[in-house]
């Protein structure tokens, strides 16, 4: 047993490779980014040829994943929690055909959005979906349950949710590893070849074992070791801590706390421990790291006021935990703590100095001076920093891909001119549809590519489209004149407002692609 | 044995860095590590935070209750102080004194330098001098380590030698330049 000092995301990613895994399919997103990035730099996976590439977005990823566990082998899936939006057609569907080789869906969720435009709860997902689902509270289990998950996935044919959150994810710790990684599945198809053809007549009778399957997840989350309940002589309350939420419980009451504390890091919630608890406690804490999942559910629709948390005040209803925020929830005193000094000042996240954004956002505004009505439209990377001053260039950003087809829908509702603005990376995840929809109709529309050769936000990961933007644009029909291409330099910059201008003006769609690789990939290519 | 830091400053400054120099000698002392950090927009050019705690015992939660700290370490001076409400009562506060002026309200780095030295228990360093003396200005993360080190109940020699295996790599000088900056930090503290 080796020990190692690892984030959670990495301890994950090692117990998978130990469990006999084959591949890894991801779309980066924080903070679920490192667990592929460890696959891509473990040795181990390197002489087992694993599957360890970037895919184009999540939905094909979730898709990938599926193929591999349908062939009999053992795959992760990974993605950040908005990403699970976008793989859910595959992640639902994947419940209902039943896996063969031991599938898991890995998310990880931004309490508190750090980097995100929500902070969604996965729990919810794999309720919706009738899977179980895995919240590690350590590091440590973190890397012990891909072994325990995929066996379960295997025996039970499901998919199997680990839902994991930024504290965890992007925390260290020392983690105990083990000293070799166990033999990949052989090949083999599913026994039942036919569930994965979900016609209605098949898909009936498969949901119907879903449904019947219920019990047995239920049964299972009673009988895990990662559920544990530990006695308390005080049953003034009783406390349910999920996940890390466990980690704040113990860390609220210096490793001593006189209440029952049951802890749950697998769901479907395990209702024996669940009723004991309740019928031996006055009252009930429910501390869990991101939504009300557990405590709503307690609560029910009507109510009870034996259930306290986010929803009654005791814990804050939005944001990340914090040791402080359990320490208040049980009247516990905090330590004395000062007062923020008033000379300081907010730092924002800002573009790096020298970034072709920068470039981008000043031809634009400048051509946009023109043209008083006009709206962008924004997306999701480093360039949604353009909402920031000096520049407040864009008016929106909802989610990958909105920008070309928010812009195409104003412009159907007669705002004119709709701008696009979206990365290079964006594109291939989910743009590329909306330019078809454009390319239909023949939206007067402008839609600016900001192509930095990568997935910058995230830390620089392949983007599947570089090289072949014009291609894939002139592929969807739009017309090769109106496919433009401006370089994002100072001295460029006139020329690239008057291309702007032009593309602006002309009354179909346009695409003007603004090239330059981003700095920091290019200064880290540079130094090796 | 138990030690909780706050390590601050702005996006390439090299708080990781020492986060990880630190949690490596941790490591080879047998100690408990938790050591969480911000990525993705959190990190785009603004504040960077890390949170490090060692301990011979469990530690449980990997973020640090303010008021509880027992070193606020800022590689920047406003973001030293912005972090002072983390400190416990008998913590010390240590900040590079030069800043990085990239927002237009930037506060009067005097006042900034007195509210520090408001702290009962602070240690205000001269990174980029220091850094300058030892060979380069990029050498400053390795002085404020060294500083950080002579509050930290861990050998030196560990240090050393987790600095010696860290820049191997980039050859026999960087090394010795590392080595140069932590000393002199490690210096720093005691006057």
């Amino acid at each position: 047993m080796a020990i190692k000092l690892l984030l959670g995301d990495e301890a994950l990613a090692q117990g998978a490779i130990d469990a006999g895994i084959s591949g890894c399919y991801a779309y980066p997103g924080t903070p679920s980014t490192e667990i592929m990035e460890y696959f891509q730099s473990s040795a181990l996976a390197a002489e087992r040829n694993l599957h360890r590439q970037w895919s184009c977005n999540e939905k094909v990823a979730m898709e990938e994943a599926l193929g591999m566990s349908y062939s009999g082998k053992r795959a992760i899936v990974c993605m950040k929690h908005v990403g699970l939006n976008v793989a859910a057609d595959g992640f639902v569907n994947a419940a209902v055909t039943g896996t063969n080789g031991g599938l898991l869906v890995v998310v990880a969720d931004d309490p508190s959005m750090h980097s995100s435009q929500n902070e969604q709860d996965s729990r919810f997902y794999a309720q919706f979906a009738m899977i179980p689902a895995f919240e590690p509270t350590t590091q440590q289990e973190a890397y012990e349950l891909p072994k325990v998950a995929f066996e379960l996935s295997e025996k039970y044919r499901t998919p199997v949710l680990v839902r994991l959150t930024t504290r965890l994810s992007h925390s260290r710790a020392n983690v105990q590893v083990a000293e070799s990684a166990a033999a990949e599945n052989e090949g083999h198809l599913p026994e039942d070849a036919r569930r994965f053809i979900l016609l209605p007549g098949i898909a009936k009778a498969n949901y119907k074992n879903l449904c019947a399957k219920q019990p047995q997840l239920v049964a299972l989350s009673e009988a895990s070791a990662f559920n544990r309940y530990e006695d308390g002589d005080d049953k003034a309350w009783g406390i349910i801590a999920s996940g890390i939420g466990y980690n704040y419980v113990q860390e609220a009451f210096g490793g001593k706390c006189p209440y029952p504390v049951l802890k749950i890091s697998q769901y479907p919630l395990p209702v024996k421990q669940l009723r004991s608890l309740l019928d031996s406690c006055a009252k009930i804490m429910v501390v869990e790291e991101g939504m009300p999942f557990i405590e709503q559910q307690l609560r029910g629709p009507l109510g009870n006021d034996r259930i306290h948390g986010r929803l009654t005040g005791d814990l804050p209803r939005d944001g990340e935990l914090n040791p402080r925020a359990v320490m208040s929830a049980f009247g516990l005193p905090a330590p004395a703590s000062l007062a923020p000094s008033d000379l300081l000042r907010a730092r924002p996240p800002r573009l790096c100095d020298g970034c072709p954004h920068v470039n981008t956002y000043e031809a634009l505004k400048a051509a946009l001076g023109f043209y008083p009505g006009a709206k962008v439209f924004g997306d999701i990377g480093c360039y949604t920093l353009g909402a920031l001053p000096p520049f407040q260039a864009i008016n929106s950003c909802v989610d990958m891909g909105a920008s070309i087809s928010m812009a195409k829908g104003a412009t159907d509702a007669g705002l004119k001119p709709a701008i696009a603005v979206i990365g290079d990376s964006t594109f291939t995840h989910s743009g590329m549809t909306g330019v078809l929809d454009a390319v239909w109709e023949n939206t007067p529309m402008t839609i600016i590519i900001v192509d930095n050769f990568t997935t910058g936000m995230t830390g620089g990961q392949d983007s599947l489209g570089t090289g072949k933007l014009e291609d894939i644009c002139q592929g969807l029909g739009v017309k090769p004149e109106h496919i433009r291409v401006i370089k994002p330099l100072p001295g460029e910059h006139e020329q690239n407002v008057q291309v702007l201008r032009e593309e602006i003006d002309y009354q179909g769609l346009s695409v003007v692609i603004s090239r330059r690789e981003c700095l920091q990939t290019l200064r880290r290519k540079k130094s090796k | 044995m138990k030690c909780d830091m706050v390590l601050a400053g702005v996006g390439g400054q090299g708080i990781l860095t020492i986060a990880a120099l630190v949690g490596k000698v941790a490591m080879a002392q047998g100690l408990n590590v938790k050591q969480s950090e911000v990525h993705g927009m959190a990190q785009r050019g603004g504040s960077v935070l890390a949170h490090l705690r060692l301990s011979d015992a469990v530690i449980h939660s990997d973020l640090i209750a303010d008021g509880t700290a027992d070193v606020v370490l800022g590689m920047e001076p406003m973001e030293a102080l912005r972090h002072g409400p983390a400190l416990g009562k008998d913590g010390v506060i240590i900040a590079n004194a030069n800043p990085v002026v990239n927002i237009g309200d930037y506060p009067e780095l005097a006042q900034v330098h007195e509210a520090i030295k408001g702290f009962p228990h602070h240690v205000l360093v001269d990174g980029e001098a220091l850094a300058k003396e030892a060979g380069s200005v990029r050498s400053v993360n390795m002085v404020l380590l060294g500083t950080l080190s002579s509050f930290l109940p861990l050998p030196e020699e560990l240090f050393t030698k987790a600095i010696a295996e860290t820049f191997a790599r980039k050859g026999e000088e960087i090394v010795a330049m590392n080595m140069k900056a932590f000393a002199a930090g490690r210096q720093a503290a005691k006057n």
